[in-house]
């Protein structure tokens, strides 16, 4: 304690706060060891004003001698220096003593304390046991004490504590010595509150004057600082930083709106010119000489900052908060740079550099110090800003003082380096002993190239290792370039290479361009420095291509690349292969024709567009495409020339291909294909309820593949092994070729000598020695040769030939690989039924692949008696021979149903089959031509289906007894015809027969799909024939060439059972003692049937004839039938009757029936058959089974139009029900029904009416108006 | 104002980098590439932090002699980047947020914009003009 003569150090560890002690020395000095130890044992809460948040402290202090000279005089403010409490100790135990002299030594110590205004004090009476048995005559113990209370505690009691003998080990003393303990605190405490609290409000008037003039910074600086130390003391280090922060931001702020215009005058000082730079000084707690600049207001920038930062380093150590000094080391060594320059301080070239590199290394040797390695490895992305800084700075002192260049520092820079070292200063002591401070290392460094290059690479590196250690691979790629850089400077490319290699891959992976080019053109320095040719020029190649560039700079690397091209190769020609992609671009293939499809030998032509990404136009000495030849494709060209398109092939025949960014700098998210989304729904078989539904991308694979690729400047790597051009696979070549900057169109023509597939694979360009390959080609180019089988074909020229007329077909031969030669023919065989009609002026038309008119040449018909010989014009490969014949196709002579066999040339027979064509009603006839063909050994047949134009049908008729034909020519085709000289003929030229024609004898025209009936009255003399065999002929040409020669046309038919056998006739007579019938009465009808003629034994073969009271009789049945409801049959309808074989015999039958109507009602129908009784059937039997229902039929079918009745349908049904009766009859033998063929009965009566007055007694009268 | 903005897609390729035309372009184009370093960073601690509220602004992410590089990403991923002078004092951490904002807006435009083809370079005129207005020292 004596030694505090002399003013406190100040050392704030070592500071407490302090506690003057007076009255009884000796007292303390025993207790004084037991008090500093157990006084911060227990910690105190400390309230405090304004708001701010209470705190547990532990109190120390430091007791010192009472001296009058401790107590701060008037207007000192030291609150470091100041005695927070004042404790008088005395052991006086008897009255006397007190009265005597410790009375007074106290009121002289309180009035020294009074005069100083100074509140916080403390008397303490230690009671002794041992004195107290000393002086055993002593009042009671609590005498003394009282009277010092009275003396001068007059308010405050508490100022007054008792200890009990604190050396003893008593219950009772430790009480004692734990309650003055307790209240020391407090009173410590208090006059904290107190002092501080007044001390605050102090500094607080004194910032508030700080607009005032004469305010100076400094001043107020050592006030505030003086609370901080205070805080520290206390150690309270967050309060204490507080203090130091808010310095910092008032000093900040001062220098910006100096910075504005605002500037105070204090300022001036602190715009000084740095003459100093030695950096920060973190190793001592106080930087007692910049303090004292500080204090005495000489301090600079540099200075105030730099000891304010060591200010707030110590606290944040303390703090354990390393993490933050570094990050407010960066910020402060930024923000110095930025205020030197706000303020416009004077600061010598690389005084700051020098000042920035010390402070980092300096505050990155505090950092170390305070934490292990674990701790630093952990936080290096606290540190390794403070590294690259440092790393800067001495890169760029470096520079400064020519430490970088190859020759070494010159006198200008020596000078220089000479001046900076003297900014240093000496070093300071702390460090005088380290071997690495950052003071000796600067000097170091700066001392020579050598030393320079090693400080440089060490902390590269080591900026290098964190930055990749944490992650920050990109700024660890910078730092590399940086390197690279130096070592350029240094000449060492080999290092910067792969360096540069590094982060130009970053950068193209990540498409940043502009890096990517700046990095390139140092890589392209590097290659050319290593004399490593290929990859120079490639980097060339892109460099020349790289759009970031200027002209000036691609047309300098264009150059680089052509020299080297044009350069006779030395030693061993070699060539040197580079990507094509940097230097052209394929953008589009374009194939002519666009099928991309040819025949053997025909020309193929491909133009390629490459855009030329070269500044400046660029001579190819070749341009070569290799291709691969794919061999003969399975489906040779079955005939569809290019139907199957392949992909990627537009209908033009162009193929584009994907742009692809030449300088790798690519954007990732460019070029790849778009999304193909696809909603999918998972529905459950049973009850197509839905399960699940999702989303998928169909095109997956392709963006997967994408991504894997999508770092296009691995080029590099894959040069030399992939860019080699293939061996073995031919080549399309054009030569000089001078590529323009940009697109370019370039025509190859392709190969096509050998059939099969080809791919175009790779493209190569030529210049001097250099060659450009595009690997491959995507998407593939592929194109066709095919080889073809000559073909002939025959068409019709019209829809469809019709038979019997001259018809025109086309003869069309596809040449194929073959050449028709001089001499070569088609040996077409004659036919009877088709021949060749052939004129002299027939020309053929040759036509190209593509359809285009080659030539014409006329076409020589040679005919003998078996073949046509055609001899065909000479005609190239593959090319169409087109020409035309007329042919004629006879009309069969027979009826349609009938075949007809026909021969060709003899050796082959056919038949021409006739099919009834439904939709047109048009026969059709097969006709076969056979061919030779000059290619072939083998005749060709080839079928042509002729149309006949005509259908024919025949009716006979009667009236009475005589007998006409009608035959009915129907006009199936599309064309309108002329007819004439219909005639009708008897094949079997019956002398007794005389057809006698009732047509008209002109022409006659029949229309398309209409029809001509002709008409010949049948004569016989005598007895007709039972079978008539007819032919109708007639001539025909079409209506629109009158001048064409007639066609002859015929018909057969056969009539049968032609005379007539019966006469029918009906009578209605009214009923008696009446004029005319009535609606409604009964009316008489009376049929008489006659027969006609003699029988004959042709006439009666399928007649029934039964004998009958000797008189041959055959029985017929009529019936009586009205369809139109116009009559009822009263009683029997129909019936049987027996008629006498006689001629002119007559058989009557009387029945009544009733008109329903008045009016001209027409005779019902009446109708007879033949009736068969039973006997006859087993004879007759095997023919009515296979015909007589067809025949009956087919009788019918021909009788409507005679009948032409309403009763036919009726009479038909009735027929069928007879039929079907027979059917069922067939089992037992019943009677049954036959009818007469057409013609054998005459109905006389048919279609005779007959008045019908309405009944007298109707009054409604019915009109029917038909 | 801002010497340099850039708008860099989610794969890490400049959609969009503009600075003052009277400094070196290459060394901003550095800068920004250097921060998506401590952009990554940030991501992906607040990612672990909170991945719900996430804060689209992330604040300072280094500071250098001369310049600050202030980051902001997207929902999406995307990243902007503004570059100021260091000298430039006036601006606090709310005017850069408020550029951040505006620069997003403008930014989502661009998106909406059906012509525009997500992960090609910027070239709205719209946005450029935006991204001037920041540029230019007023405001």
């Amino acid at each position: 304690m004596e030694s505090h003569e002399e003013k406190p150090i100040i050392y704030t560890m070592e500071n407490k706060p302090i506690v003057t002690c007076a009255g009884d020395q000796n007292l303390l000095t025993a207790l004084y060891s037991l008090l500093a130890q157990q006084l911060p044992w227990e910690p105190m809460e400390w309230r405090r004003s304004y708001g701010r948040a209470p705190k547990m402290i532990h109190l120390e202090a430091n007791f010192v001698q009472f001296k009058e000279e401790l107590l701060p005089k008037e207007g000192n403010k030291a609150l470091l220096t100041f005695p927070f409490l004042h404790i008088y100790w005395t052991d006086c135990c008897d009255t006397e003593t007190y009265k005597t002299s410790v009375k007074e030594d106290m009121q002289r110590w309180q009035s020294v304390l009074k005069l100083h205004g100074s509140t916080d004090w403390l008397i303490v009476v230690v009671e002794n046991d041992s004195k107290k048995k000393n002086k055993t005559n002593i009042l009671p113990r609590t005498s003394i004490m009282d009277k010092i209370r009275n003396d001068f505690c007059n308010k405050q009691s508490d100022r007054c504590v008792s200890l009990s003998d604190p050396l003893k080990e008593s219950s009772r003393s430790q009480e004692s010595w734990n309650s003055f303990l307790t209240k020391l605190r407090t009173l410590l405490l208090m006059s904290f509150t107190k002092n501080l609290g007044r001390f605050e409000d102090d500094m607080r008037t004194l910032r508030e004057k700080r607009t005032e003039p004469g305010w100076s910074f400094c001043d107020y600086f050592m006030v505030q600082e003086e609370l901080a130390f205070v805080f520290e003391m206390l150690q309270q280090f967050e309060d204490a930083l507080v203090q130091y922060d808010e310095l910092d931001a008032l000093f900040t702020q001062y220098v910006l709106n100096f910075g504005a215009g605002d500037g105070a005058n204090w300022l001036g000082s602190f715009c000084q010119p740095v003459r100093n730079w030695n950096g920060l000084l973190l190793r001592r707690p106080i930087d007692m000489e910049k303090r004292e600049l500080i204090q005495r207001g000489e301090a600079s920038l540099l200075d105030l900052r730099s000891y304010l930062f060591s200010r707030q380093c110590t606290l944040l150590i303390f703090l354990q908060r390393p993490w933050e000094v570094t990050q407010r080391a960066l910020e402060l060594l930024h923000n110095c740079v930025q205020e030197l320059r706000l303020l416009e301080v004077s600061v010598p070239q690389g005084a700051l550099d020098c000042w920035v590199f010390l402070s980092c290394l300096e505050v990155l040797h505090r950092i170390e110090g305070c934490c292990d390695r674990t701790q630093l490895e952990a936080n290096f992305s606290h540190t390794v800003g403070l590294w690259t800084y440092a790393t800067e700075k001495l890169k760029s002192l470096g520079c400064l003082c020519g430490l970088v260049s190859e020759n070494g520092p010159n006198s200008e820079e020596l000078n220089r380096t000479v001046d900076l070292l003297a900014g240093l200063g000496t070093e300071r002591p702390e460090t005088a002993n380290s071997l690495q401070s950052p003071y000796k290392k600067l000097k170091e460094a700066l001392s020579s190239v050598e030393a320079f290059e090693r400080h440089y690479l060490e902390l590269s590196h080591a900026a290098l290792e964190m930055y990749r250690a944490i992650g920050r691979l990109r700024s660890a790629r910078l730092v590399g370039k940086s390197l690279a850089e130096f070592y350029m400077r240094k000449g060492d490319a080999q290092t910067a290479k792969t360096f540069l290699k590094d982060s130009l891959k970053s950068y193209t992976a990540e498409g940043w361009s502009l890096p990517l080019t700046h990095t390139r053109k140092q890589t392209a320095e590097c290659q050319k420095q290593l004399q490593q040719t290929e990859d120079y020029l490639q980097t060339s190649a892109l460099l020349a291509s790289d759009t970031n560039l200027t002209d000036e700079e691609r047309k300098h690397f264009c150059q680089e690349i052509l020299t080297f091209a044009n350069k006779a190769p030395e030693g061993k020609d070699q060539r040197v292969v580079l990507s094509m992609t940097a230097f052209a671009q394929l953008r589009e293939l374009q194939f002519l024709p666009a099928s991309a499809t040819v025949h053997v030998g025909a020309s193929l032509q491909l133009e390629l567009r490459l855009c030329s990404l070269m500044p400046v136009p660029v001579q190819l000495e070749q341009l070569a495409a290799s291709v691969h030849f794919l061999g003969e494709q399975p489906s040779t060209r079955s005939g569809s020339a290019g139907t199957q398109r392949r992909p990627g092939l537009s209908p033009d025949g162009t193929i584009s291909f994907p742009a692809v960014s030449p300088s790798g700098g690519a954007l990732p998210g460019t070029g790849m294909p778009a999304l193909e989304l696809h909603e999918i729904q998972d529905r459950s078989p049973s009850d197509n309820t839905l399960n699940s539904t999702s989303v998928i991308c169909k095109n997956a694979h392709m963006l997967l593949r994408a991504n894997d690729g999508s770092s296009p400047l691995d080029v590099h790597s894959t040069l030399s092994s992939t860019f080699t051009m293939e061996d073995g696979t031919q080549v399309l070549k054009t030569h000089n070729v001078t590529l323009l900057p940009g697109n370019n169109s370039i025509i190859f023509t392709a190969l096509s000598t050998k059939p099969g597939s080809y791919n175009l694979r790779q493209l190569c360009a030529t210049v001097g020695r250099v060659q450009f390959v595009l690997p491959h080609i995507y998407p593939i180019v592929k194109y066709e040769v095919y080889s073809q089988e000559p073909q002939l074909t025959i068409e019709p020229l019209t829809e469809s030939l019709l038979a019997g007329l001259p018809q025109r077909v086309k003869f069309t031969i596809l040449t194929g690989h073959y050449q028709i030669k001089k001499g070569d023919a088609l040996q077409l065989s004659n036919t009877d039924s088709m021949p060749i009609l052939h004129s002299s002026s027939c020309s053929a038309r040759i036509l190209s692949a593509t359809g285009e008119l080659v030539g014409e040449a006329a076409l020589s018909i040679q005919a003998s008696e078996k073949v046509t010989s055609l001899s065909l014009p000479l005609t190239p490969p593959y090319h169409t021979l087109e020409f035309q014949l007329e042919v004629l196709c006879h009309i069969p002579l027979s009826p349609a149903r009938v075949e007809s066999e026909r021969l060709t040339n003899g050796e082959i027979r056919h038949r021409p089959r006739s099919r009834t064509r439904f939709n047109s009603g048009m026969t059709c006839i097969d006709q076969k031509v056979s061919i030779d063909c000059p290619w072939s050994i083998y005749s060709i047949l080839i079928s042509l289906t002729f149309y006949t134009p005509f259908r024919a049908k025949h009716s006979i008729l009667s009236a009475g007894k005589r007998k006409y034909i009608q035959v009915c020519l129907e006009n199936v085709s599309n064309t309108n015809f002329r007819l004439a000289n219909q005639t009708l003929s008897d094949r079997q030229h019956t002398p007794s027969l005389e057809l006698l024609s009732l047509n008209a004898k002109t022409h006659q025209v029949v229309y398309s799909k209409q029809s001509l009936y002709s008409l010949w009255e049948v004569k016989w003399t005598t007895e007709p024939l039972p079978c008539l065999q007819c032919v109708f002929s007639a001539s025909f040409s079409p209506a629109n060439a009158p001048d064409t020669a007639l066609k002859p046309y015929s018909y057969e038919f056969q009539l049968e059972r032609v005379s007539t056998l019966y006469s029918v006739k009906a009578d209605i007579q009214p009923a008696l003692g009446e004029e005319h019938c009535r609606a409604g009465t009964l009316c008489r009808l009376e049929v008489s049937v006659t027969h006609l003629t003699e029988p004959s034994d042709t006439e009666g073969e399928d007649e029934e004839l039964t004998e009958n009271e000797g008189l041959r009789t055959t029985k017929l049945m009529y019936e009586v039938v009205d369809n139109s409801s116009n009559w009822a049959v009263c009683g029997k309808s129909s019936g049987l009757v027996s008629m006498p074989v006689a001629a002119m015999a007559t058989h009557k039958v009387q029945m009544e029936v009733m008109p329903l109507f008045a009016g001209k009602l027409p005779f019902p129908s009446i109708r007879v058959f033949k009736y068969l009784p039973h006997s006859a059937q087993p004879i007759s039997q095997p023919d009515t089974d296979s015909c007589l229902e067809n025949d009956n039929l087919s009788l019918l079918d021909k009788g409507l139009e005679e009948q032409a009745d309403t009763a036919s349908l009726r009479s038909r049904g009735s027929i069928h029900s007879v039929g079907s009766n027979e059917q069922q009859q067939r089992a037992l033998p019943m009677p049954r029904l036959e009818p007469f063929s057409p013609g054998q009965v005459f109905n006389s009566s048919q279609t005779q009416q007959v008045l019908v007055l309405p009944s007298t007694d109707d009054h409604v009268l019915e009109v029917n108006v038909t | 104002m801002a010497v340099c903005v850039a708008v860099i897609a989610k794969e890490n390729y400049p959609l969009y980098i503009r600075s003052v035309p009277t400094q070196n372009e290459l060394k901003f184009h550095y800068t920004v590439h250097t921060s998506l370093d401590v952009v990554e960073e940030k991501i992906s601690a607040v990612g672990k932090a909170m991945a719900d509220q996430r804060e689209l602004y992330l604040g300072l992410l280094y500071p250098t002699e001369d310049y600050k590089v202030y980051g902001y990403v997207t929902n999406s991923k995307v990243k902007f980047v503004i570059v100021v002078d260091s000298s430039n004092t006036s601006l606090r951490d709310n005017e850069i947020r408020s550029m951040f904002r505006k620069l997003h807006n403008s930014f989502t435009d661009v998106m909406c914009n059906p012509f525009y083809n997500p992960g090609d370079p910027i070239q709205s005129k719209v946005f450029d003009s935006t991204v001037s207005a920041m540029m230019v020292p007023s405001c």
